[in-house]
């Protein structure tokens, strides 16, 4: 019997993170999916939002956009366009790309849905650089 | 006869060309590393890619999507002039010997052999596009500076996949057949050309080659999300990290193909400063027998 589940966070530039933790929160396309040990295999899609997992007392969170995820009993594989950790977020960056979308939106330019996900992403990484920091 | 002056020049800028070819060298055997380095770190997610979609097929093999072959109901009702669609990778730099021109020579063995379809070509690096752009051929698209870095931003992999996704599901002109033209990282020595089928997605075999990945676990997954669904928004990304890798291993290609013509230039160059010093002494010293002779039959003169 499992009790830890091994975590990986996978995108097609690197292995964004591997940890063996306790329980992890999805962010699934329909809602948050919470994993413990001996789930069953499941896969979903991942929305754009935040991953948390938890490994001893820690609570830890991870930026992920677009992807899968791939749930077995004792392990949980992300594929992510992109991942980044709560401390590799770059929170100038983050803040740029929130006024580029906005501004986008606001003056009805170019693609007004891809704008919204821009936007979206970069609202949940200025959130999680926001709480990276207390 | 050559003066003495002459040849020194020459030796002179013999040795800074070489000086030039080694940097060349260790700049490039250091970025071929780093290529390396990225070419496996993308592996993990490619196996797990192709694991669940071997999965998939299992699990939905009734499942029809234009991405995949067998569309149109069958295959054979293909149209007698069938539009194929060509992506050629090539770098956007020269020096780096034959790895250019020998991704262009076999884009041209690919459209001698597809004489019977309308091939249009989509061109990655500069060096393809600067060659094909004054020949007859049609040009879809090209992008630039895809590979110049050394660095495949994932954005551009995106988009491109993107646009070939567009080419091949669009309204009415529509391509049956898309391939890629890349070159393989063997090692630092051998690249090899090869063509491989993008879209429409073979059933099972692009699994098959996946490494054994898709065989060793075979469990009953619970979906989330329908299967065709998750089929669906799969395979675009699928084609995506094929193309990614391509990219990826061009990049190792050319770097490999740019020590390696660098390593022979520096070898050249020394080569040539031997020569050319070889050819000096002798100068000089014919110069100084000259001189002696003269002294001596002027001495015996007197």
């Amino acid at each position: 019997m499992a009790d830890k589940l091994q975590l990986e966070v996978i995108t097609p530039e690197r292995l964004a993170l591997r940890e063996t933790v306790d329980e992890v929160t999805l962010p699934g396309l329909g809602g948050e999916l919470g994993i413990l040990p001996e789930h069953t295999p499941l896969i979903s899609q991942l929305q754009t939002g935040v991953l948390s997992y938890r490994k001893g007392g820690e609570k830890k969170l991870v930026h992920v956009s677009g992807g899968f995820a791939e749930v077995l009993p004792d392990r949980v594989s992300v594929l992510a366009d992109v991942a980044e950790t709560a401390e590799e977020i770059d929170a100038a960056r983050a803040e740029r790309a929130r006024e580029s979308a906005q501004r986008q939106l606001a003056g009805g330019e170019g693609d007004a849905i891809e704008a919204q996900r821009k936007l979206q992403r970069a609202i949940t990484r200025l959130e999680l650089a926001a709480q990276a920091r207390k | 006869m050559p003066n003495l002056q002459d040849l020194r020049r020459r030796i002179r800028a013999v040795k800074s060309t070489r000086q030039i070819t080694k940097a060349m060298k260790m700049v490039s055997a250091a970025k071929l590393r780093r290529a390396q380095e990225r070419v496996t770190a993308a592996r993990p997610y490619t196996i797990k890619m192709m694991q669940i979609f071997a999965d998939l097929q299992r699990r939905a093999p009734e499942y029809r999507h234009p991405l995949l072959s067998g569309r149109d109901g069958e295959a054979d009702s293909a149209p007698a002039r069938p539009r194929v669609l060509l992506v050629v990778i090539t770098g956007d730099k020269g020096l780096c010997g034959p790895f250019n021109t020998n991704l262009i020579k076999r884009a041209q063995e690919f459209l001698r052999e597809n004489d019977k379809t309308d091939v249009e070509l989509v061109l990655i690096g500069r060096k393809g596009f600067e060659f094909f752009k004054r020949r007859p051929v049609t040009i879809r698209r090209h992008h630039l500076g895809v590979t110049g870095s050394g660095r495949i931003n994932f954005a551009d992999v995106q988009q491109i996949t993107g646009e070939v996704i567009a080419d091949f599901t669009g309204e009415g002109e529509s391509f049956d057949r898309v391939y890629l033209l890349y070159s393989e990282f063997k090692s630092a020595l051998q690249q090899r050309q090869v063509v491989e089928q993008l879209l429409p997605v073979g059933r099972g075999t692009d699994a098959d080659t996946s490494g054994g990945g898709a065989t060793e676990t075979l469990v009953e997954y619970l979906y989330e999300q329908p299967p065709d669904e998750i089929f669906g928004a799969i395979l675009p990304k699928l084609i995506e990290t094929q193309l990614h890798r391509a990219l990826l291993e061009s990049v190792a290609s050319e770097m490999g193909a740019r020590m390696t013509a660098m390593e022979s230039a520096s070898k050249n160059a020394d080569d040539v400063i031997n020569r050319l010093t070889l050819n000096m002494n002798r100068v000089r010293q014919a110069t100084i027998t000259r001189e002696i002779i003269e002294v001596v039959s002027g001495a015996a003169a007197l």
